[in-house]
């Protein structure tokens, strides 16, 4: 069945929107404790949906266009399909919104507090996380080019560099508050702080990057320091540079978030999800939720996607022999992969292979 | 018998066909009266790769002994063939190093002494010096002959070496690209304690010639 | 590489200048006196009026910057005494011990790194060696990567308290939720790193998948595991640390964080955050440590 799927997608499309429709209707339809028939039926429109949805993203007769809409629509099912079965299980089994809220409860709660997660958002989001990863990833920007100039700072600075980028950091929330009070500056101080270090690395790691033969022909030209550096070696430490935005765009979030646990004024997603919290309204705090998770994914995408117009995405693969992760990309440029899955953050692979390999 | 065509004619995936490392999309192959799958499921032949293909972590003695701990060998029976078969590569005294420690030539001696070591009725060598220098290759083709006067193995030899070739086989078969196909099968009647001296004489030049001409042929098409 | 050592063997200073020994402690040095020297201004709100009753003058304003009760920015000396004080005056058991709380956040870290850890490394072997959970898996896994787990750790804390679950466990599974990730990622890609040729070897021996994994794929992927390790143990203690902010918990370094941050006690903040940064490289110098080992066991250049 499968197989005959793969070869029509107009049976794939048919397939996808019965189930999922029966699926839509079976969730807004349910009540508490409904019979083991009813179970049966979901989990065999969840299998069917899941069948259509493999068989979408196996179908290889598209048009370019329809390619890239198939593209969007694959993760997009996927995740309709996640909020839907939330959504049954949540009313199905009767689960108490104390524990788990369901979908369409933090719907409500979203459109009737929307104005309080917009100010939140504009707190932490637009002034403490942009604000800081802007700040740290300039600031270690610009001292990894003073370090590639001084050979000494380099030498001095790295290992702290390096020793800074796996402590955690978010620790200094508590003193930033103190000495730049409970705004979002302090958040930003934070932030700052956190980015600055994977930066640094990445970026140091970068102007190394460009091959000796390139170096030596750029000698050869007589060029100047400043020639070869902007002319060779920043374009080569591009991809680095970028995975440390990117990197550095999942930090920010956490820790302006984090950050406000120390204390802010009453307004912010961090403040928010830790008052709510206390007050057991976890639909409010799903809502936030759901802003961090879609502005951290958009963000993180963004930047993913800057990347992949420049072309450096390719280019590091060829750099470093190192290919992509397995069923990942496609998710990536998406922003539904949010770090973890970069070299840069996985720390590096490639010399540890190159030592066991002799 | 070797195999010998330039490179996109097939013989390598020949080859892999017959180490049923690849299916044939037509045509039947008959590998000792077994088909391809049945034989690599009796383990019956062994290959050599183009590169060693060591696996970096084991000493030369344990990499001799992955197919042997893999078809459930005993310790001692273990022990006793990788020793046998490092002596007929000529490589004692290195069973406790590891790959890095050794040179090419030396890791694809001991990738054939792992080919040979679960004692295969044919070895399947796909260009197995071709990665090597010329001086490392005379020396190992050298060797690879005296080797097969011990063991009687069949030895099917992928190349793209005239010399390689003619001085190793009793049969080579010349193959041509775009579609890959035979265009001559040659049988040779060389001494079978030859040397590489043997390089020299008429006869052999007479073979390389008849192998040259049957290479040009199959590149007149597309000239 | 012999021929220049012999030739010019460099004088003591020169090789530390030419190491990152000498530069590293020059930076340190710089670093503690910068520190030093800004912990007078960062402290003038508070000294000022001390110091003009002292009648002013350099050597009371140091002295008084230096030695504040609860300052902005506490001296190196006055951390370094923070620590002695908790660390070595009282015992480790008692909650006065900083070492006590270190055991708190630690006993959560290590249990929620080897949790993630098993659970990181069975969904890699799952993934690998079934096509469908390659596909049906891996997007749930990055699915559930979108949600900042450190941002909810309150809620988690709190929903699972209120079903009963309290103490290590909790905090112990924010730590492997932040854990598991990297560990499947890197595993996957290491499972997966053999190249084919050496796969094809194994096939011409007809050896069965779990021979393939165990003799090939498992110790191609040993690099790729350390890696992930590395990366999952530094994010389990920042996960214990945070799971320790929200619920008043009375131990362990977050709830030291914490506590010093309500009652203005600097010191305590800087005293914790030392042990965390301790904790923490410690932690990843012993999983390097073990790869260490582990590389050279497995015949790596040394």
């Amino acid at each position: 069945m499968i197989a005959a799927l793969h070869r029509n997608p107009l049976a794939v499309i048919a397939t996808l929107a019965v189930s999922g429709a029966l699926l839509w209707l079976m969730a807004h339809l349910v009540t508490v404790k409904p019979g083991v028939l009813f179970w049966i039926s979901v989990l065999v429109l969840w299998a069917l949906v899941w069948i259509g949805n493999d068989a979408l993203s196996g179908i290889s007769t598209l048009s370019p266009v329809a390619t890239r809409f198939r593209n969007l629509a694959v993760p997009a099912i996927f995740g309709l399909t996640l909020l839907l079965l939330w959504q049954l299980v949540v009313k199905g089994f009767g689960i108490s919104p104390v524990f788990l809220p369901a979908p369409s409860d933090i719907w409500v709660r979203f459109s009737t507090s929307f104005a309080t997660l917009k100010a939140d958002f504009i707190q932490t989001f637009l002034r403490a996380v942009l604000a800081g990863w802007a700040i740290g990833s300039l600031a270690g920007f610009l001292v990894a080019i003073l370090c590639d100039a001084w050979g000494f700072l380099r030498r001095g600075l790295l290992p702290l560099g390096n020793l800074f980028a796996a402590l955690p950091i978010v620790g200094v929330a508590p003193i930033m508050v103190m000495w730049f009070g409970f705004d979002w500056q302090s958040k930003a101080a934070v932030v700052v702080i956190m980015t600055f270090f994977p930066m640094l690395v990445n970026a140091v790691t970068g102007l190394e990057a460009s091959g000796h033969l390139e170096r030596d022909l750029m000698r050869s030209y007589g060029a100047s320091y400043f020639d070869t550096l902007i002319k060779l070696r920043l374009p080569a430490a591009m991809p680095f540079i970028f995975n440390a935005l990117k990197i550095n765009s999942t930090l920010a979030l956490i820790g302006a978030i984090v950050a406000e646990f120390f204390g802010t004024p009453i307004v912010g997603m961090g403040f928010r999800i830790s008052t709510e919290v206390a007050r057991f309204s976890l639909d409010m705090v799903w809502a936030e939720i759901a802003v961090a998770a879609i502005a951290g994914s958009a963000f993180y995408g963004l930047i993913a996607r800057k990347q992949g117009e420049r072309g450096d995405v390719q280019h590091e693969e060829i750099s470093d022999g190192r290919g992509g992760d397995r069923g990942i990309d496609g998710w990536n440029g998406l922003g539904l992969c949010r770090g973890g899955d970069d070299p840069a953050q996985m720390g590096d692979a490639g010399p540890v292979c190159r030592l066991l390999r002799g | 018998m070797s195999f010998i065509g330039p490179s996109g004619c097939g013989k390598t995936t020949l080859l892999r066909v017959i180490a049923d490392l690849e299916q044939a999309t037509d045509g039947v192959i008959s590998v000792n009266d077994m088909t391809p799958n049945e034989a690599r499921r009796k383990r019956a032949y062994g290959y050599v790769f183009q590169a060693p293909a060591l696996y970096p972590w084991r000493t030369i003695e344990r990499n001799v002994g992955l197919p042997l701990e893999i078809m459930g060998f005993g310790a001692t029976e273990r022990a006793r063939r990788i020793q046998l078969n490092l002596d007929l590569v000529n490589l004692n005294g290195f069973e406790k190093k590891f790959p890095w420690q050794l040179s090419g030539g030396m890791q694809q001696r001991v990738s054939i002494a792992r080919a040979l070591a679960f004692d295969p009725k044919l070895l399947l060598m796909d260009e197995p010096f071709g990665a090597l220098d010329e001086i490392v290759r005379d020396k190992l083709n050298q060797q690879l002959l005296e080797l097969w006067g011990r063991t009687r193995k069949t030895v099917v030899f992928v190349t793209h070496s005239i010399p390689e070739a003619v001085f190793l086989s009793s049969r080579i078969v010349v193959m041509s690209p775009r579609p890959g196909r035979i265009i001559d099968v040659i049988e040779t009647n060389f001494p079978k304690n030859r040397t590489l001296d043997i390089r020299e004489t008429p006869e052999f030049l007479q073979v390389a010639h008849r192998v040259r001409e049957g290479l040009r042929q199959g590149h007149s098409y597309d000239d | 590489m012999t021929l220049v050592a012999t030739a010019s063997r460099p004088s003591l200073p020169a090789a530390l200048a030419a190491g990152s020994t000498l530069p590293v402690a020059i930076i340190v040095l710089i670093t503690i006196v910068i520190w030093y020297a800004a912990a007078v201004p960062m402290n003038k709100v508070l000294t000022q009026p001390l110091i003009d009753a002292a009648g002013g003058g350099l050597l009371n304003t140091l002295s008084i910057s230096w030695s504040l009760p609860r300052p902005v920015l506490p001296a190196p000396h006055q951390v370094l005494a923070e620590l002695w004080n908790t660390v070595f005056t009282v015992e480790p058991w008692r909650p006065r011990s900083l070492l006590y709380h270190c055991w708190v956040t630690l006993s959560s870290t290590l249990l929620g790194f080897v949790l993630g850890t098993i659970l990181g490394v069975a969904l890699a072997i799952a993934i690998i060696h079934v096509k469908a959970l390659n596909r049906s898996l891996l997007p749930w896994i990055i699915a559930s990567q979108t949600i900042p787990i450190l941002a909810i750790a309150p809620m988690i804390i709190v929903v699972l308290g209120s079903i009963g679950l309290t103490g290590l466990l909790p905090k112990s599974l924010i730590s492997m939720y932040l854990c598991f990730f990297p560990v499947t990622i890197g595993m996957v890609k290491g499972l997966t790193s053999p190249d084919p040729m050496q796969l094809d070897l194994m096939r011409t021996y007809n050896a069965s998948t779990s021979q393939v994994l165990w003799k090939l794929r498992w110790p191609s992927a040993v690099p790729f595991l350390f890696t992930s390790l590395k990366v999952a143990i530094a994010i389990a203690l920042v996960g214990a640390i945070v799971a320790e902010l929200p619920t008043g918990a009375q131990a362990g370094i977050g709830a030291r964080l914490l506590n010093g941050s309500y009652y203005g006690q600097t010191q305590q903040i800087w005293g914790a955050l030392v042990a965390a940064a301790v904790m923490s490289s410690g932690l990843v110098w012993l999983v390097g440590f073990i790869e260490r080992r582990v590389a050279r066991a497995m015949g790596a250049e040394t």
